[in-house]
């Protein structure tokens, strides 16, 4: 009796308590269930265990280039700054939420699969690091909310499972317009602003009498398309971002102070006080490269294993996939979106500065890892309902969502609010300041609140589904430009 | 053998390359160590690769790389990665 406590203690203790070995041994279960050889199950089951702990190394590169950042941004404007970038954030997550976020990941996943096999909303969502993201933003509302322990997973969950159900249904009539009828569905976290992008699309096909072109009908300067590399995308939009608030703070308070206000030793010339915010920008690029290393060995082993679970539990379902599925459709509207996203962000931010007296947001800087793979989504999806200028507007209208959004998302996420980097798409802010403010009811009310919110989602996706989806209903239909060839 | 399935991040869509080049391989009874890679390390690592799966837009960055490149333009089209995975490993 007492060796079984032990080894139950000791499982709890060392195993179950640690994110790390949480994640490989879901990861085992999930091989094992699909009756995997034995050196494939040890293999998998190692690397999930050491790209989780990938990931908590990247994050401390993460954190030291971003305080920096943060007290830029606050000495320059007075005012807090925030970059939105998923993989910094739920890095910084994984220290206090890893526990509860590997399981709702597993559990998310399976209550999806459930939801998918008992209404019509037959769609598997197999972006293994946006469930990743949205595990760990649920956990983080759900904890602040002050739920924990069996309802915290069982009710994060559900909340997991349905969004992966519902956005797929939502997005599928747009889809459709974008790949032609091609038997896949959107599965990433940014639908809202797909959706977004395609009605925008469709209004500018209406405005202009359906007589629009076609994005890849233009010649494209291809010296934009260096930016294609999200690293390199992200460490020139930081460059500028940590200059221009260096700059300002030391313009603001004069050079000596500015190099105090950072934390240098006295006596920083401003040449170095300036070349140390390079580094500074530097290192945020190579953070959130060693956490994308965390994260893809994590889910390489993890995705496959679901993707074996779904086909046995759904046979037949539609895959969700992530954005750039729909990048091969138009890759023209990608630049278009991604560029008309980035201004949007920055007219955004500029509205921002303008109400802070009214409403104190924090300034949501242009992150581009976000704009990149959402506006160039939702580029991609204005393009297909009305043509270039579609895309243009399309991705515009996400770079508004997606700066005005996070700002009022922080307000629910506790102490991780004051990161100075948070959830970049618009789904993990639309749907987390829903559920961060009903859960805010607190306990039972709390607790009903959110679940209610989730059975509404199931109820109108379920119509939705029956009444646009299954009827065939494409958007902006027998618009002149419209293309949907692959080659 | 090794084979490259590049994307943009390396996270989502390169998985999925890399899940229906498994497939292939698998209908076509072969055998490789396939890797997900983003494009930024992709040039990179095509050093000691054998062949690179990657979409259409992104083959541009690859241009002069060492192995041959094969662009897949539908995700979830197992006839089209079977037969073009097939034309590339006759002709190496």
């Amino acid at each position: 009796m007492d060796v079984l406590v032990a080894i139950l203690g000791f499982l709890v203790n060392e195993i179950f308590s640690k994110p790390y070995y949480l994640v490989g041994l879901m990861t085992a279960i999930g091989l094992i269930a699909l009756r995997k050889p034995i050196s494939q199950i040890i293999g998998g089951t190692l690397k999930a265990t050491m790209g989780f702990l990938i990931l908590v190394v990247g994050a401390v590169t993460v954190i030291q280039a971003l305080d920096p950042l943060g007290k830029l941004i606050l000495g320059a404007t007075g005012i807090r700054g925030v970059v939105p970038t998923n993989e910094a954030i739920v890095a910084l997550a994984q220290q206090e939420y890893g526990q509860l976020t590997a399981t709702l990941m597993f559990l998310g996943f399976l209550a999806s699969l459930v939801i998918a096999r008992l209404t019509n909303l037959r769609y598997v969502f197999l972006t293994g690091h946006h469930i990743f993201y949205m595990a760990t933003m649920l956990a983080v509302i759900l904890v602040t909310a002050g739920l924990t322990g069996i309802w915290a997973i069982l009710i994060g969950a559900i909340l997991l499972g349905t969004i992966m159900v519902v956005m797929p249904a939502f997005a599928q009539p747009w889809m459709r317009a974008v790949t032609g009828g091609e038997k896949i569905a959107m599965g990433h976290f940014g639908s809202l602003g797909y959706i977004a992008g395609g009605v925008a699309g469709q209004l500018v096909a209406r405005l202009a009498g359906g007589k629009t072109k076609s994005t890849e009908e233009i010649e494209f300067p291809s010296g934009l398309r260096f930016l294609r590399e999200p690293m390199i995308g992200t460490a020139v939009a930081m460059l500028i971002i940590y200059l221009i608030f260096a700059i300002w703070y030391a313009a603001r308070v004069g050079p000596a102070e500015a190099v105090k206000g950072v934390g240098l030793p006295e006596g920083t010339t401003l040449a170095s006080y300036l070349m140390a915010q390079v580094l500074n920008a530097l290192n945020f690029g190579v953070g959130v490269a060693v956490i994308l290393l965390g994260v893809r060995t994590i889910i390489g082993e993890v995705v496959p294993a679901f993707a074996g679970i779904a086909e046995r539990i759904v046979p037949g379902a539609l895959p969700a996939l992530d954005c750039p599925v729909s990048f091969p459709y138009a890759p023209n509207a990608v630049l278009i979106g991604f560029l008309a996203s980035v201004v949007g962000g920055l007219v955004s931010l500029g509205l921002i500065a303008l109400i802070q007296p009214v409403l104190a947001l924090a300034l949501i800087l242009p992150g581009m890892v976000p704009h990149f793979f959402t506006g160039g989504t939702a580029g991609v999806f204005g393009n297909a309902t009305g043509g270039r200028w579609g895309a243009v507007l399309g991705g515009f209208v996400n770079g508004v969502m997606i700066t005005f959004l996070p700002a009022f998302l922080l307000q629910v996420l506790g102490s991780l609010g004051f990161a100075n980097t948070t959830f970049g798409d618009a789904d993990f802010a639309w749907y987390g300041i829903v559920i961060g403010n009903v859960a805010r009811l607190g306990g039972v009310a709390g607790a009903v609140g959110v679940l209610i919110v989730a059975a509404l989602l199931i109820a109108f996706a379920s119509w939705f589904q029956s009444r646009y989806v299954e009827r065939g209903w494409v958007p902006g239909q027998g618009f002149v430009g419209q293309t949907a060839s692959g080659e | 053998m090794k084979i490259l399935a590049v994307c943009g991040m390396g996270l989502g869509s390169g998985l999925l390359l890399r899940m229906q080049v498994e497939k292939a391989l698998q209908r076509l009874g072969m055998h490789a160590d396939v890797t997900v890679a983003d494009i930024g390390v992709a040039r990179a690592m095509a050093q000691t690769a054998d062949l690179i799966v990657t979409t259409r837009e992104l083959a541009e960055h690859l241009q002069g790389v060492k192995p041959k490149v094969i662009t897949i333009s539908n995700f979830v089209d197992l006839e089209e990665m079977v037969r073009k995975l097939k034309e590339a490993l006759q002709e190496t």
